[in-house]
């Protein structure tokens, strides 16, 4: 296949950045997305230029690592896909294809199309977690959690921490990824002791890190590699009332 | 409670849950409005004497005009705090992304909700002072003060003023589209909505706005096109 792909490139944090294009030829329509980008950036090496900076880890969409915005979309144009696991044939020969970082403030740009998701880690330290002793695992059937709540707290924790729905929500809202947490825990026995605190203190770290507010418009979950719903949303809502307003919170 | 309720309205989440509670309140106000429109139909005498019922409501339990004037409090109170929490958040999203995207922005879910919801609300919130200038406080209407509301409402959507219906019709749609996202997305801000009852709540939301935009366009359209006079 050959393409035209013009990628954002930016040296650094305070660099201004802008849209470089770069016409690849020869690429296998079994390639991943992430393949293709290794094949250009060899082609960049050889050349003596600047390979380009891309975040990648598993390449099994497991991770959460892969983070490009193509053509507009994040994670591409193939649902419930991560960046890793899309492949070339989804692409026509000839085509355009845009690569941009995520965009929100909270997520600042390091290098080309990495950027700095430590924001979400510290979403995860205000509450992203249940107290519990450790050591070996306890007996399965010690706790028992009700067939529709382990299915949907199942669900929820599918999520990979990735951000793709902050960079498709056209409020830079983290919402989605901040409902799945708390539903995940907040389903089970051992997330109850910490539910309404958790709620409370993720929602305020994710206001105070720059995030926009939901305004339901549902891209989030269009653009999560994970199909996450947009019902992990009303939970989180739901949550932080009674916290709050219901004065749950301790 | 006290000192939590500032603090829950600082939140994103606390933004919202107003917008839900106080967009409710104003989806009741205009379906009681609506129907009370609707009385046009009946003839002059039964529009007429809605209207005075709507000042000696509660009388004499009340003095003249109370109830009502503690419900145009509430809607007043309600607006605003419903605008202030749109505009609040429409302006943290803006923060949220300094840097826009190069590509097109391809829109895979309900496209049009945060650009109608947000220049839309503009929209009806100038519609709303042109309504109060028109048939509140007769600034705008062809027939000033010393007449019925009946009459004022005749000559206002006069076939000669064709355009004050398209205005007033252009606006009622905006609302339409308005609540057929709001409803929907209230239900999901206060955490109601299920995967399960989904479509439901999508049904109501069109149903609500189509009500609401039939309900209020059919009186000036019957003016204009002189079936009511
Ligand atoms: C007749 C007056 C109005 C009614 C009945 C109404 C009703 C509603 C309802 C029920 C919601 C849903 C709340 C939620 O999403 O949780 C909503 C959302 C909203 N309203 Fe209004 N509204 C009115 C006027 C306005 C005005 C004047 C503005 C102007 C700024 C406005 C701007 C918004 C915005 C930006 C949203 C959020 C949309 C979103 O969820 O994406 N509304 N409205
Ligand atoms: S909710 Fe989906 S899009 Fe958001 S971080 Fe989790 S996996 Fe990624
Ligand atoms: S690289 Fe791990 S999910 Fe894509």
């Amino acid at each position: 296949m050959k393409l035209t792909l013009r990628i954002w490139r930016q040296k650094g944090p305070g660099d201004k950045g802008a849209m470089v294009e770069y016409p690849v030829d020869g690429i296998s329509e079994d390639a991943s997305f992430l393949e293709m980008l290794d094949v250009l950036n060899e082609e960049l090496i050889a050349k003596g230029e600047e390979p380009v900076a891309f975040d990648h880890d598993c390449r099994e969409g497991i991770c959460g690592m892969c983070s490009l915005v193509i053509n507009g979309t994040p994670h591409g144009p193939e649902r419930n896909t991560t960046t890793c696991q899309l492949h070339m044939r989804k692409f026509r020969d000839g085509e355009v294809i845009d690569v941009e970082p995520w965009r929100a403030k909270a997520f600042p740009v390091v290098k080309d199309l990495v950027v700095d998701r430590g924001a979400f880690d510290r979403i995860i330290k205000s509450g992203g977690f249940i107290s519990a002793p450790t050591g070996t695992a306890p007996e399965a059937h010690s706790t028992p959690v009700p067939k529709p709540d382990a299915d949907r707290a199942f669900e929820a924790a599918e999520c990979i921490g990735c951000g793709a729905c902050v960079a498709a929500c056209p409020n830079g809202s983290a919402s989605l990824f901040l409902g799945a947490k708390v539903t995940h825990l907040g389903l089970m026995p051992q997330g109850q002791p910490e539910r309404w605190d958790r709620v409370v203190s993720m929602l305020e770290t994710h206001d105070a890190e720059g995030f926009g507010g939901c305004t339901n418009t549902g891209e989030c979950t269009v653009a999560c590699p994970k199909g996450i719903p947009l019902d992990v949303i009303g939970r989180l809502n739901h949550d932080y009332i009674k916290a709050t307003a219901g004065g749950r919170k301790q | 409670m006290a000192i939590a309720i500032p603090k829950v309205y600082r939140s994103t989440v606390g933004k919202k849950a107003v917008m839900a509670v106080t967009g409710a309140i104003l989806v009741f106000f205009l379906l009681a409005h609506m129907i009370g429109n609707l009385k046009v139909f009946l003839g002059a005498d039964d529009f007429d004497h809605y209207s005075e019922w709507l000042r000696t409501m509660g009388e004499p339990a009340v003095p003249h005009r109370t109830l009502l004037t503690v419900l145009e409090i509430v809607l007043v109170v309600a607006v605003i705090l419903h605008m202030w929490s749109a505009t609040s958040l429409a302006l943290r999203a803006r923060r949220a992304r300094p840097v826009k995207y190069q590509s097109r922005k391809k829109s895979h879910a309900q496209g049009y909700a945060t650009h109608t919801m947000r220049y839309g609300g503009v929209i009806i919130l100038l519609f709303i002072v042109w309504h109060l200038l028109d048939l509140t406080f007769h600034v705008v209407n062809p027939k000033g003060d010393g007449y019925t509301p009946y009459e004022r409402v005749v000559a206002d959507f006069d076939a000669s003023r064709w355009y004050i219906t398209v205005w007033y019709v252009l606006a009622v749609v905006l609302v339409g589209l308005h609540l057929n996202h709001g409803v929907w997305s209230a239900f999901n801000t206060l955490g109601w909505r299920t995967p399960r009852n989904d479509r439901t709540l999508r049904g109501l939301a069109f149903a609500v706005a189509g009500v609401v935009t039939l309900g209020f366009i059919s009186v000036p359209l019957s003016v204009t096109f002189g079936w009511v006079s």
